[in-house]
């Protein structure tokens, strides 16, 4: 059996990890071994890995353009490929496509459904509000209830005001 | 000048004392929360100009939770290699987090309770930690502070993906729960890797001491939650506070039918390690912690009348290398660590009477009484 890696050298170390309920195995040569970190076990994970050679063994989305970089950091996809680490916040925009894939096979889903920040929480409830008072509105309109329209122009002008004055900025997604 | 780490921290012998619930088993229960600062490239990615700006926005912030009040706050190139090791043996920062300098640092408070390391693989990595079985109290205590530093820091938080982290592994809720096992009974009866297999299937990571290989030091396990997103914080901390039940039950039954089945064996265990930690003239920290594992075994089988846990478990702590040289103006070499720990093995377990194997028909009785303390 040859390294995963080099495909070069017969593989001599072998891992195995229940991710999910797959296996998921690694079969590396000595040096490999080495370079990857398995003499120090500090820390290590499969995962990390896998995050590494998932893209060589199986799925080629990550590996589709290597040139591609982020523009608030300078990471590239061969940086991501290598060490497994994202450089800023924006990367994660950056290198979107083939992430999905990587996360399905390392958690329990790929949408975050913990907590959220409060003030994020209030600035969504806000805009949610800002969309249905906008309905409200254009109905109004339509059936030329001045008054109301009116009265719901003042609630979205202030609704609006409040989310501008939010120092949180909006996030995507 | 700065206060010493080891000044500053209670001491061992007090912070062993400290009970929780099911700790003759559950060592210590750990949450960590990992988040980032939207505006700045992850720590491994920035520059060292850009480290120390987050340095600088995240340590005032941090200081100033109330939970902190009395704190320890230091940056690591102001640690001597020392405190930096006592540090890791009292499991507050991590190996990786122990070797960074400039940048880096870290803010504690007295009863080792609340830990936040400033510039990890993160630039906020953020600890709770209490003794025995108490991952929903630590969860809840960190959520506090975490919801109390969200207010004046910017968090990289996206609705899809959660907190956004620099390793994808700990995307999302950015949790760590984690529990360290004292499991010296299934080790014994060699159960451990049937139930190290079946923990890692249910998504769930088994690490030694300080994470080492597989093997672990003093039968001590630490278990944690690999998956930080699409499940909520609670569902992870209660599925494994479920699993951890079943270990505890898992290592109360090893225990159990050691006592019945293989009296002789065990007993001839403990008292060995007994001897020779008594006794020794030279001895290694490993060999140190296999041989306090299983004394603190006996003490929970009540094999040593009178003898408290806590003596052993601060034990545990105070013979390895970087503890052992508090209070020492040189270095000592490996070889004189070995003759100083066991000459304090010695000193403090002098008092201590060789084990006391019950009579046949008390040996459940021993089990019960170790099961109340």
């Amino acid at each position: 059996m040859l390294c995963n890696v080099c495909k070069d050298n017969e593989a001599t170390v072998h891992l195995t990890q229940m991710i999910e309920g797959k296996i998921k195995k690694v079969d590396l040569c000595e040096p490999c071994s080495k370079s990857k970190g398995f003499d120090d076990p500090t820390g290590f994970s499969l995962a990390d890995l896998l995050l590494g050679l998932g893209a060589a063994q199986e799925s080629e989305p990550l590996a589709a353009s290597p040139d591609l970089s982020c523009p608030q950091c300078g990471h590239t996809q061969a940086d991501f490929k290598k060490s497994g680490r994202l450089g800023c916040p924006r990367c994660y925009e950056i290198f979107s496509e083939g992430l999905e894939s990587l996360l399905k096979s390392m958690h329990k889903g790929t949408k975050h459904v913990g907590k959220i920040p409060l003030g994020l929480r209030e600035n969504r409830t806000m805009k949610e509000r800002l969309k249905t008072l906008q309905g409200k509105l254009e109905a109004a309109v339509s059936r030329e209830d001045f008054e109301s329209a009116a009265m719901l122009r003042d609630e979205i002008r202030r609704t609006n005001d409040r989310l501008q004055s939010s120092p949180i900025p909006q996030p995507e997604g | 000048m700065s206060q010493s780490i080891h000044q500053f921290l209670i001491p061992v012998g007090e912070a062993a004392k400290r009970t929780g619930p099911a700790d003759k088993v559950v060592l210590s229960s750990r949450v960590r929360l990992a988040r980032n600062l939207r505006q700045f490239p992850f720590p491994g990615t920035g520059k060292k100009s850009d480290r120390l700006k987050v340095l600088d926005v995240l340590r005032p912030a941090v200081e100033s939770l109330p939970e902190l009040t009395e704190r320890f706050s230091d940056t690591l190139d102001n640690l001597s290699p020392m405190d930096k090791q006592i540090l890791v043996e009292r499991h507050l920062v991590s190996r990786e987090h122990a070797a960074r300098g400039a940048g880096s640092g870290v803010v504690l408070n007295r009863e080792e309770t609340l830990c936040v390391m400033i510039n990890e693989e993160d630039h906020l990595r953020m600890q709770s930690l209490r003794p025995g079985l108490q991952l929903r109290e630590a969860w809840q205590t960190l959520d506090k502070v975490d919801s109390a530093l969200e207010g004046p820091l910017d968090f990289a938080f996206s609705f899809d993906l959660g907190y956004l982290t620099a390793c994808p592994t700990n995307l999302g809720t950015g949790i760590r729960v984690s529990a360290m096992l004292h499991l010296p009974a299934l080790v014994l009866s060699e159960q451990i890797n049937q139930i190290i297999q079946a923990v890692n299937k249910l998504g769930l990571a088994v690490r030694g001491l300080y994470g080492e290989g597989t093997e672990a030091l003093g039968n001590v396990f630490q278990v944690s939650n690999q998956m930080t997103l699409g499940e909520t914080e609670n569902d992870i901390v209660e599925r494994i506070n479920k699993v951890l039940a079943q270990l505890i039950d898992h290592e109360e039954n090893a225990r159990a039918s050691l006592l019945e089945k293989k009296s002789s064996t065990l007993f001839n265990h403990i008292g060995r390690a007994y001897g020779i930690v008594a006794n020794a003239h030279c001895i290694s920290s490993k060999e140190t912690m296999n041989l306090l594992s299983l004394m603190r075994l006996g003490v929970d089988l009540g094999l040593f009348p009178g003898v408290q846990r806590s003596l052993v478990d601060e034990l545990f702590i105070i013979t390895q290398p970087a503890h052992l040289q508090i209070g020492l103006s040189e270095k000592l070499s490996a070889e004189e660590r070995d003759l100083a720990r066991a000459d304090m093995l010695r000193e403090r377990l002098k008092h201590v009477h060789r084990p006391a194997p019950p009579a046949k028909s008390d040996a459940n009785a021993g089990l019960d009484k170790g099961a109340k303390s």
